[in-house]
């Protein structure tokens, strides 16, 4: 009979990943479970400018796809797309379910990372992939000398919107509030760029449009203004929330649904451990999903042998 | 990639796509569209084990823009099955195989 695995991580994005590649590398059976692509949002990101090492920057795909073959390198198992579906504890183990497939293990990480938030307005879900999108470095270059908005404020949104800079005729930016939360660097950028405008205080309520997006419906929240603007794509950026919805009630979870652990990465169930964006870390970097998804394999090694409770 | 793929330019869209006798799966795609290479897989194994009954071909967006805006393509990876020069069905995003089947089983028979 094969032996079982060690540990088996779900979620294969930077966290993932590290963790595969030190538990790996530490010689324990080690199984990698992605639902989607391999990665994660980090494989979507064009230009990564502050992981250390790379003083000219790495595109993001390019930086996941050589942690992928380092893991690899060391004998990590990877199998996507792979969806786990649920946790169930069984005594000492633990079983994670894929489909109908069960895989046990001594112990698991959960690296799932998080996904962007919706607006949750009406119009938002009929067009999604028709206009509506939640990611400019796939879908950007599609509205080559198109006119777009661009919603939310902070990092993430304005590393967006200089990305789409590139293809776009024009940009406005909607944003809540009246300043950006953004870092002052890409502040800087995006005041510097003529194609980018404002518009401030200013909520989407609907967006319009039958087989594409044609326009929004924006209300200023100071003077209770609506009015309509005309645009052929709506980027959303207006932060993230993890996925955590397949472990049902199994952990603690903080108030916003981020998995809470100790310093050992070890969540409320001893033997699962959490790393990255879906832990409730005060930094969503990948430079930060990589240590703790280090600190998480060696704990679960910890674990496995008995050191850790 | 399975060798049954008909790879699609602007001078045989029209041939293999709009004046196909049978059915045939048009994917949008581009090089630097990381999902878009979850779909390859896919549409190989479909190819092998639907063949007769569905083509099934690719077109790189980045190469035919005319006819990825004509079509009105906004995100990618998308499949778009034609049917007699008309579009019949869409599906937006890379889905898992069980669901693309499940969403062409009309034309998969």
């Amino acid at each position: 009979m094969e032996r079982i695995n060690d540990i088996i991580i779900v979620g294969g994005g930077p966290a993932g990943l590290t963790a595969g590649l030190y538990a790996a590398r530490a010689r324990l059976k080690t199984l990698l479970l992605e639902g989607e692509v391999l990665g994660g949002q980090a494989a979507t990101t064009e230009l990564v400018e502050n992981y250390p090492g790379f003083p000219d920057g790495i595109s993001g795909p390019e930086l996941m796809e050589r942690i992928e073959r380092q893991a690899r390198f060391f004998g990590l198992e990877i199998s996507a797309p792979s969806m786990a579906t649920s946790i169930k504890i069984k005594g000492e183990a633990k079983e994670i379910a894929v489909e109908g497939t069960k895989y046990p293990a001594k112990a698991v990480i959960i690296a799932t990372g998080a996904r962007p938030k919706k607006l949750n307005v009406p119009g938002e879900r009929e067009l999604q992939g028709r206009g509506v999108s939640y990611c400019a470095t796939c879908d950007g270059a599609l509205f080559k000398g198109k006119k777009l908005l661009v919603i939310g404020g902070g990092d993430a949104a304005m590393e967006e919107v200089l990305f789409l800079t590139k293809f776009a005729r024009s940009i406005l930016v909607v944003h809540r509030r009246d300043e950006l939360r953004a870092a002052k660097i890409l502040q800087e950028r995006v005041f510097d760029n003529k194609k980018v405008g404002f518009v401030w205080d200013s909520q989407i309520l609907r967006i319009l449009g039958e087989s594409r997006v044609e326009g929004a419906i924006v209300r200023n929240k100071k003077s209770g203004e609506e009015r309509e603007i005309k645009t052929d794509g709506i980027f959303v950026y207006i932060g993230t929330e993890p996925n955590t919805t397949f472990l049902g009630n199994l952990l603690k979870l903080d108030r916003e649904g981020y998995i809470v652990t100790d310093e050992n990465m070890m969540t409320s169930i001893p033997g699962i451990f959490a790393a990255g964006d879906v832990r409730c870390n005060p930094l969503k970097q990948i430079s930060v999903a990589v240590g703790e998804g280090a600190t998480a394999a060696i704990s679960a090694q910890k674990y496995i042998e008995g050191h850790l409770k | 990639m399975s060798e049954k793929i008909v790879q699609l330019s602007a001078t045989n869209f029209k041939e293999e796509v709009l004046d196909s006798k049978v059915s045939v799966l048009v994917d949008f795609w581009a090089a630097w569209c990381a999902p878009c290479r979850m779909v390859t897989p896919i549409l190989d194994e479909l190819a092998e084990e639907y063949e007769g009954k569905i083509k099934i071909a690719k077109l790189n967006v980045d190469d035919n823009q005319e006819i990825a805006v004509k079509h009105n393509i906004l995100s990618i990876p998308t499949l778009i099955l034609f049917k007699d020069g008309e579009e019949q069905k869409r599906l937006v995003g890379a889905l898992p195989k069980k669901k693309v089947i499940e969403e062409l089983s009309p034309w998969l028979k």
